[in-house]
Formats: C-alpha cells, structure tokens, sequence
C-alpha cells in the first residue's frame, strides 16, 4: 500500500432494511491524513455510513477497505487489530455510566495494552489534558458532566490507542455555537498534530468550513459528489444548492471568511 | 525484528555526558516494557551533567512515546542535569509539545478511605437514606389522600380512560398467573396439612385448615405479592421512563397535574382490581385444596362444602378481602412514588424499579402481620 492509495475505500455499498435501501452502489473514498466532512440530510443514511465502514453493522453489498484491508474478509482476530487503529466518538460519547472519565479513557489500555497503572493514569491524564478538559473531571461520573464534556471525554478515549482515524458522529450537534467552535478547533489542532485521518459526520456548516479538507455529499442513496467546499458551491444538484448557499450557508460562510 | 515493530532504549555515559537513546517505534501498543527502565535510569554523577536524549533512531513516535520521552527529560532534570535531544524533527517536537501541556499532579483515582470508615460511611448513608425515604413516602401519602379527596368531591377530574386501561392491564391480565398460583399453593397446603394431621388422625379438620389459612392470609398475602410484582414495578417503569424524557415536566407546563393523569388512575385500579383478584384467589385455592382433599382422604366435593361453611363464617372471608384494598393502596403508592424519584439516567429507572418491588413486598408482609394484631385483638 503506497501513501497515495485512500486510506478508507468503499466500493458498490448497499445498504437495506427490509424494503428500505438506505444506500445503493455508493462510492466513497478517504485519503490519508484528511478531514472528510459527510454531510446529507436527515435519515439518508450518514451513521449507517460510519457502522458499515467500522463493521458495526454489515452491508448488504459491496466492500469496505480499511488501511488496506477488506472489512468483511477478515478473520476475528484481525479485525481486533484493525480495531484498535481508529477511534470512533459517537453522539453523545457513549461513555460507560459506571466509570468515572478517567476509567473509561484506560478502558482500550487494559483490555488491549495491560500498561502498568501508574503509565496508565499518566496517559489517561495526557489524553484528558489534550481535549481540553479541567483536572477534576477526571474523577466525574459521565453523568457529572455536561454535554460539552462529555464529547470531550468521549474523544478522549477514542484517542486512547492513537488511532491512525478518528470517526466523529456528529460531534457538535447539540452543543452551543461557543462550545461547537471550541469543539472544531480542538478537532483541527488534534488532527494537525497527530496526523490523523478524520470522518466527520456533521450537519453543522460551521464545522464544514472550520475543518474539513473535503466534503461528501449523501444524497440519491449514494455519494453525489465528492470535493472540496469550491466544488459544492459550482454545483447543480439542487439538494447541494439548498444546503451550500441557502440563507444558514451564506452566514456561515461569511463568519469563516470575514 | 525490524524498527517498525519494537521500541527499544539504551543508557550510556559518553562524553557529551549521559546518554539516553530512543530507537525503533516507540507507540502505545510497544512501550509497556520500557516504562518500567525509564523510571529507573539513574546517571552516576548527576549534578552539572549534560544529559542527551537521542531521537535519530526513532522510526515511529505517538503520543504515548513523546509522553515517555517527556517524562524522562523532566525526571533527568530533577536529578539535576541539562537535558537536550539530538535529531528532534519537526513532528517529534509537535508531539513532544503535546506530552508538555500536561501538568503532573492529576488525581485519577476515586479516593478510597479504610475499610472501617467506609463501612461506618455506607451504614450512615443508608439510614438517612432509608429516612428520607419515609419521609418522602408520608409526604407523598399526604399529597395522594388530598388528590384522592379531591378527585372525590370532583369527580369529572377522574380521568376514566386511564383508569379502565389500568384495571385491565393490573387487574385482568394478571389473572391467568394469579389463579395459577393460589390453585397449586391451595394443593399443597391441603396435601401438606392432610399428611400432618393423619398423624393425629384428625384428618377431617383439613378442611378447616385449608379455607382458614387461605382465606384469611394466604390468598390475599399471595395476590398482594404477584400485583407488587407485576404491577408496582410497571408502575414505576412507566412513570419513570416518562420522567427521564421529560414528558412528566411537559405535562406539568401544560396544565396537567401528573397526580391526576398518572398516580390516581392507577391507584385506584389497583384498589378496586386487587379485592376483585383476591375474590378469585379465595375460590382458586379452595379449588386446589377441595380437589387435593378429594383425591387424598375421599372427601367428596359436596362435603367439602359442608365442612367449609361449618368451619368458616363470613369474616374468615371477610378479613382476607378487607386488607386487599389498603395492600393495593400501598402497593400503587409505592410504585407511583418511586416512579416520580427517577432522575435523568436509564439506570435510575433500573434502581428505583428494584427499590419499588423490594418496598413494596415488605410494606405488603408487615402491613399483614399488623392486621393479623388488630383482628385477634378485635377479636375475629
Ligand atoms: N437498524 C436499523 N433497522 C432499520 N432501519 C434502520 C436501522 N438503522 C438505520 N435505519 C434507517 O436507515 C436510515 C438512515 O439512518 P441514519 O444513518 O441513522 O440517518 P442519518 O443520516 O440521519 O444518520 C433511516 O431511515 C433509518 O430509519
Ligand atoms: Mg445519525
């Protein structure tokens, strides 16, 4: 595998709940050490995206390679490997209630690492000090915490193993506009200095403009269109247009510009 | 092994002065080994000394790694030396910023005092618990009575659909189970009791053990039990899951007192369906112990009849059915409350349905051995 090969391949995705087809014949691809923002609207199929591509849940068709290998062709033990090479933030951090911040973060280095405890906490702490939360968070119960913190948290332990890709599930939805920028901006730096991969599902134009290097869009169960906010912009699509230049579009634009 | 798939580390007293050199891919899945080392290099002559942590054999770095590296330069620097790197490339030192920021001094762990005092700590707790909890119990006993009076003296405010649905769901479902139960328990009381009184060959006073025990305890006792099982932990499900997605405060803001929609509709179900449920267990387990009589000691069912309307007058029933409603009123107050404490979380769901069955199946057995008092001292 070369450096130029996506880091994230989809080919001829299908996706169908009964009668349902979410997605049909979707191409999608992630190049290394990118931000790729998914935006679409509601229900068309943006999180069964992300659980096709981490294995939660399994396409109807199609294949799905990751860094190389093809999701649906690996044997358990592989798959843990895989597993521990990205971190996913789900919507509301998916913290385990009966473990404080901390806990949850060492959750991947015990069950995966076995690090000595002391090494432990000073990761731990690192990683909280990294996504920005105070010093006595560490000790709070997820449900101490407020939204804010607790994607925070959330993305603590998703950083946990230094994964090579981070899958972000809507990460400002629900947050104030203050504490959605804060969010982005603590995405890019963490990006930029780790050198990550990031898939980042969102609805926010805000964090479209503030972070992504690429943006797919949803729509006609598959990827319309793939490019850079420039492309979005030129094109036709009228779903694209609605959402690129509609009034909410020309005001984010004009914050991220002026 | 190549570089990518070890991380190792090496001391050496060279003529810069002490040496630390970093090689192959220091990462999280490989420096478990190394932590330990780390911690333990000690240069000889310290004071003074330069110290040189060397990089250029590094091949791969995270965050972890630039955490070590960190943590040694500090621990070097203690000790009193002048700590540089050699070969820190533009991304190491991204990383080593990173590993920076981080300020010693977290406390991580949850505090954890002695044995002793945490078990002094959780006896404490749980009394000014189980104490609040009595208190909020009465203060919600209170409240219901006045809902209760009111929904009397108005009684358009009864909400009567609720109130059917809930006699079906608390009262009618529950009999296929209810039945069940009290004709097998009725069976063995009577195949029990026959057993033991052949032995003094009083026999024939089966009968009289059977409709008495059942009608003055067992039945309702049992009853009561299933309903709290059944009912009082749906009670606080429901009401609680309606707590936690703030359909409670939604009904409130709109002008709907919850006592009225969601407490008073299932008590009094309850309240009218457990004397109803107790009837049916009453002839349900004299069912099961006439035909365990008759199968046993060859009394016909016509017999049994006679025996039991010698041995049992209206009260013996009469004290049985009469504890039903108060039981129910308990067991829906329990359930109700207990439903309106949840607060936020699934889990608190969980814990207060619990609380809400434990509670009520004990406020059910005492409130029993209390009438099983009053009526001997009233004598009946
Ligand atoms: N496990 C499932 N079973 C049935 N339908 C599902 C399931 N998961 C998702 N769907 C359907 O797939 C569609 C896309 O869902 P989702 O990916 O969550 O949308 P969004 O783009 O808003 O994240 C929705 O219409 C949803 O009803
Ligand atoms: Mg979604």
């Amino acid at each position: 595998m070369t450096d130029d090969d996506p880091i994230i391949r989809v080919r001829g995705l299908r996706n169908q709940f009964g009668s349902q087809v979410v997605h049909d014949n979707l191409d999608l691809d992630v190049r290394r050490g990118e931000v790729l923002g998914i935006v679409g609207g509601s229900g068309t199929g943006k999180s069964v995206l992300l659980r096709s591509i981490v294995g939660l849940q399994r396409p109807t068709a199609g294949t799905v390679t990751v860094l190389g290998r093809t999701i649906s062709e690996m044997e358990e033990e592989e798959r843990k490997r895989l597993e521990q090479q990205w971190g996913i933030l789900f919507q509301d951090g998916a913290l385990f209630s009966a473990l404080t911040v901390a806990e949850n973060v060492q959750v991947p280095y015990r069950e995966h690492l076995g690090l000595p405890l002391d090494l432990m906490d000073e990761l731990a702490a690192l990683k909280i000090t990294m996504v920005g939360l105070p010093s006595d968070a560490c000790t709070k119960y997820p449900s101490e915490l407020s939204g804010g913190m607790r994607k925070r948290a959330g993305l603590a332990r998703a950083l946990a193993l230094d994964p090579d890709i981070l899958f972000l599930d809507e990460p400002t939805a629900g947050l104030d506009p203050i504490g959605a920028a804060a969010f982005d901006t603590l995405i890019r730096d963490l990006q930029r200095t780790l050198g990550l991969t990031v898939f980042l599902v969102t609805h926010d134009l805000d964090t479209l403009h503030a972070t992504c290097d690429r943006i797919a869009v949803l729509a006609d169960k598959r990827v319309t269109l793939q490019g850079t906010m420039d492309d979005m912009l030129r094109s036709d699509h009228p779903w694209i247009k609605e959402y690129f230049t509609g009034p909410r579009a020309r005001a984010a634009q004009a914050s991220a510009t002026g | 092994m190549s570089a990518t798939t070890t991380a190792t580390l090496e001391t050496e007293e060279a003529e810069v002065g002490f040496l630390v050199r970093a090689k192959g891919a220091w990462t999280v899945r490989l420096v478990r080994d190394l932590d330990g080392p780390l911690r333990e290099i000690s240069p000889k002559r310290a004071r003074g000394r330069d110290a040189v942590i060397d990089l250029t054999g590094l091949t791969r770095l995270d965050t972890a790694g630039a955490w070590l590296l960190h943590r040694t330069s500090e621990q070097l620097r203690v000790a009193g030396l002048r700590v540089s790197y050699r070969g820190e490339t533009a991304e190491i030192r991204t990383l080593l910023d990173v590993a920076e920021g981080y300020r010693f001094g977290f406390n991580l762990r949850l505090p954890r005092p002695p044995a002793y005092i945490q078990l002094a700590d959780r006896v404490g707790a749980t009394l000014i618990s189980v104490a609040n909890e009595v208190r909020g119990l009465l203060g919600f006993f209170g409240l219901l009575l006045e809902v209760l009076w009111r929904t009397i003296k108005h009684p358009s405010r009864l909400r009567v659909v609720p109130l059917v649905h809930h006699m079906e769901r608390a009262g009618l479902d529950a009999l296929p189970i209810v039945c069940l139960m009290t004709f097998l328990i009725g069976g063995v009381l009577a195949q029990q009791g026959a057993v033991q009184l052949q032995k003094f060959g009083a026999e024939v006073f089966t009968v009289n053990m059977v409709a008495i025990t059942f009608l003055r305890e067992i039945g309702i006792l049992l009853t009561a039990i299933i309903v709290a099982g059944r009912s009082g932990s749906a009670f606080t499900a429901e009401i609680g899951s309606m707590k936690m997605r703030e359909e409670v405060d939604a009904m409130r803001t709109l002008g709907l007192d919850p006592m009225d929609m969601l407490v008073v509709p299932r008590v009094l179900a309850l309240v009218i369906m457990l004397p109803l449920l107790t009837f049916v267990a009453d002839i349900m387990g004299l069912v099961g112990g006439a035909l365990m009589v008759w199968q046993m000691l060859d009394t016909s069912p016509g017999v049994f009849i006679v025996r039991l309307s010698e041995a049992a007058d209206f009260w013996t029933f009469g004290v049985g059915i009469l504890k039903a409603p108060l039981m129910a009123l308990v067991i829906a107050m329990i359930g109700c409350y207990a439903g309106m404490r949840v607060t936020g979380s699934a889990e608190s769901v969980g814990v207060q349905t619990t609380r809400s069955v434990v509670q009520s199946i004990f406020m059910v057995i005492v409130l029993d051995a209390l009438f099983a008092v009053f009526f001997t001292a009233i004598g009946i």
